[in-house]
């Protein structure tokens, strides 16, 4: 024990900004950033290995069905009819699920582990942070993730010549609202889930979603009755929404897509501060 | 005479009908070392967080620093430090980065944060193990961690739940000098604990919890002078005859307490009535006179059978 290690000199700290009273100011606290701040910092010691295989998932399915089994099948129509090489129909669908996966990986399975082990929230909500601020940050971390996947792949998309239209470009954002809807609602379900089983319903419903929402094929060699299930689901619209981008394809049903992220955000976020709010602050 | 920093009235917690705090009423003074003392399951962890404003309470009033938590929560945790019973440090973060981090949930500039955590560390005694990883820690720097981690926003009050279990010996000296400069400081301190000894370290004054309610309020030295006597006699005859032999001590100590092991005699003069004890016939195998202590106080308040 050192003689000079009083606490006598201290520097006092002040917050930049007073926490604000009632209504929204229990939830929300403008702070954000710190949680952010503290992702970022935090992605330094995780494994390079799993966030690169996230990556590189949705690239190989691309080289090998896109490139190989492209081969075989020629040319596919877009749901606006129009015809394009079997590479140029899967490549924005797989960009599509990029998003997904990133957004969803971090959301989910990182959110789950903070929550249950490392009580990473409880200590952050004994702060003056609200469970907005906590939402919101990690879900933008989510977002971002999903976001370097994305930009990554749309790159390779570039240089295989599979990006048809200069819309292509819209896809960067048009995906950053993919993996928004994905985090969002990723992490408002995570915050339910109490076991390591329960976390495995989600993958449950991940891998189906993916083999079926016209990833691979377009939707009409479905009877009608799968048709409407495949379009209540999330990435479907996803799919659809990149895909009209970087083929061209456009039309009006695309708003609708948006639409179906911006509903799927609010209610993610709803859910998601409601239940960190009961979990922490009951 | 200054307002108190905590204002409980009452204060009542239920969960599905079964009430863990059940009408506790307390007053914690500016500067004050205040202890909560009870067994397992008696309320004390419940308590904290409500006063942390980290659950709502069913009913009663409470105020902190003369807010009412259900309506300036954050506000109130801007002016709060929190030592939970379990470590949650942040484990993906270094030591100095745990710090750090922690100052920027308040809402605290970078730099103030560096600078500050530099001091705390100090502080902590931590300063050499300022790279280190969180997982490299003993028990004991961990916990100091999670106190230099409870003072970044520079708190009024430092709510510390069991802060010292599960330590060793060197461990706990360590940790009770570092908040015994804090008191020293004026930082209102409230404490939970099943330590007496650190009870009476520590603590100008103590509420005894048991199931919810509170047994008893004073100084260690009150709680001593009302609920036990000055002195406490130990005997021990060998376990089968400690019952027969206890039925014989009238007129001796204030109170006689047979246990499967020994028998305890409260009384305000250890040694006379040992004395008295030999001159009546009587040979304990062992004999002991040692001085009450806040753990007698506790025992005879809550009970010594296992509440579980």
């Amino acid at each position: 024990m050192s003689a000079n290690s009083d606490l006598a000199p201290m520097h006092p700290v002040r917050p930049v900004r007073k926490p604000r009273a009632g209504g929204i100011g229990s939830l929300y606290a403008g702070n954000s950033r710190s949680v952010i701040a503290r992702g970022l910092l935090a992605t330094r010691s995780s494994s390079w290995l799993i966030v690169l295989s996230g990556f590189f998932e949705p690239v190989f399915y691309l080289l090998s069905l896109g490139i190989g089994l492209g081969a075989l099948v020629g040319s596919v129509s877009t749901s606006t009819g129009q015809p394009v090489s079997y590479a140029a129909f899967i490549a924005p669908a797989l960009l599509a699920v990029s998003a997904m996966n990133g957004a969803i990986f971090d959301s989910t399975w990182n959110v789950f582990f903070k929550m249950q082990y490392a009580r990473l929230y409880e200590a952050m909500l004994a702060t003056s942070l609200g469970p907005l601020d906590v939402a919101l940050g990690e879900i933008f971390l989510a977002l971002l993730r999903g976001a370097v996947y994305a930009t990554g792949f749309l790159i390779v998309m570039q240089v295989l010549g599979l990006n048809r239209s200069w819309t292509a470009i819209l896809a960067l954002p048009a995906v950053l609202l993919i993996a928004f809807g994905f985090a969002s609602l990723g992490m408002a379900i995570t915050s339910y889930m109490k076991t390591f089983q329960q976390m495995d319903w989600i993958n449950f419903v991940m891998l189906p979603m993916f083999l079926f929402s016209a990833t691979f094929y377009p939707l009409s060699v479905y009877p009608q009755a799968i048709q409407w299930l495949i379009q209540v689901l999330p990435l479907w619209h996803g799919v659809e929404l990149v895909r009209g981008l970087t083929t061209g394809a456009l039309s009006v049903a695309m708003i609708g897509h948006v639409l179906y992220y911006v509903v799927m955000i609010a209610v993610g976020l709803v859910f998601t501060t409601r239940r960190l709010r009961a979990l922490f602050l009951d | 005479m200054p307002s108190p920093v905590i204002a409980a009235k009452l204060l009542t917690k239920k969960y599905k009908g079964f009430a863990a705090v059940d009408g506790i009423s307390f007053e914690v003074e500016p500067g004050e070392s205040f202890g909560l003392l009870g067994p397992n399951g008696a309320g004390k962890s419940t308590t904290m967080r409500m006063v942390g404003a980290v659950s709502t309470r069913t009913s009663g009033s409470l105020q902190i620093l003369g807010l009412d938590p259900n309506e300036h929560g954050p506000e109130i945790r801007s002016q709060l430090g929190v030592v939970p019973q379990q470590d949650n440090l942040d484990m993906d973060l270094r030591v100095r980065d745990n710090l750090i981090v922690y100052g920027r949930y308040f809402g605290i500039s970078t730099s103030a944060c560096a600078a500050k955590a530099d001091e705390l560390l100090e502080f902590a005694q931590l300063s050499d193990r300022r790279k280190s990883k969180v997982d490299d820690l003993s028990g004991g720097m961990k916990r100091r961690l999670t106190i230099a981690r409870s003072l970044m926003n520079d708190p009024k009050v430092l709510l510390l739940d069991e802060p010292t279990t599960g330590l060793d010996p060197q461990a706990r000296h360590i940790l009770w000098d570092r908040l015994f400069r804090l008191k020293e400081q004026g930082t209102t301190l409230l404490l939970t604990t099943h330590y007496m000894d650190e009870a009476e370290q520590l603590c100008d004054r103590i509420v005894v919890v048991d199931k919810g309610t509170i047994m008893a309020e004073g100084s260690p030295a009150d709680l001593i002078r009302t609920y036990s006597t000055r002195e406490v006699l130990e005997l021990r005859f060998g376990s089968d005859n400690n019952a027969t032999v206890a039925t014989q001590m009238f007129g001796i100590g204030d109170r006689v307490e047979v246990l499967p092991d020994r028998i305890l005699i409260y009384s305000n003069d250890g040694d006379g009535d040992l004395d008295r004890i030999h001159a009546n016939g009587f040979t304990p195998v062992t004999s002991l006179v040692r001085r009450s202590s806040l753990e007698d106080v506790f025992l005879r308040l809550t009970g010594r059978s296992l509440i579980e």
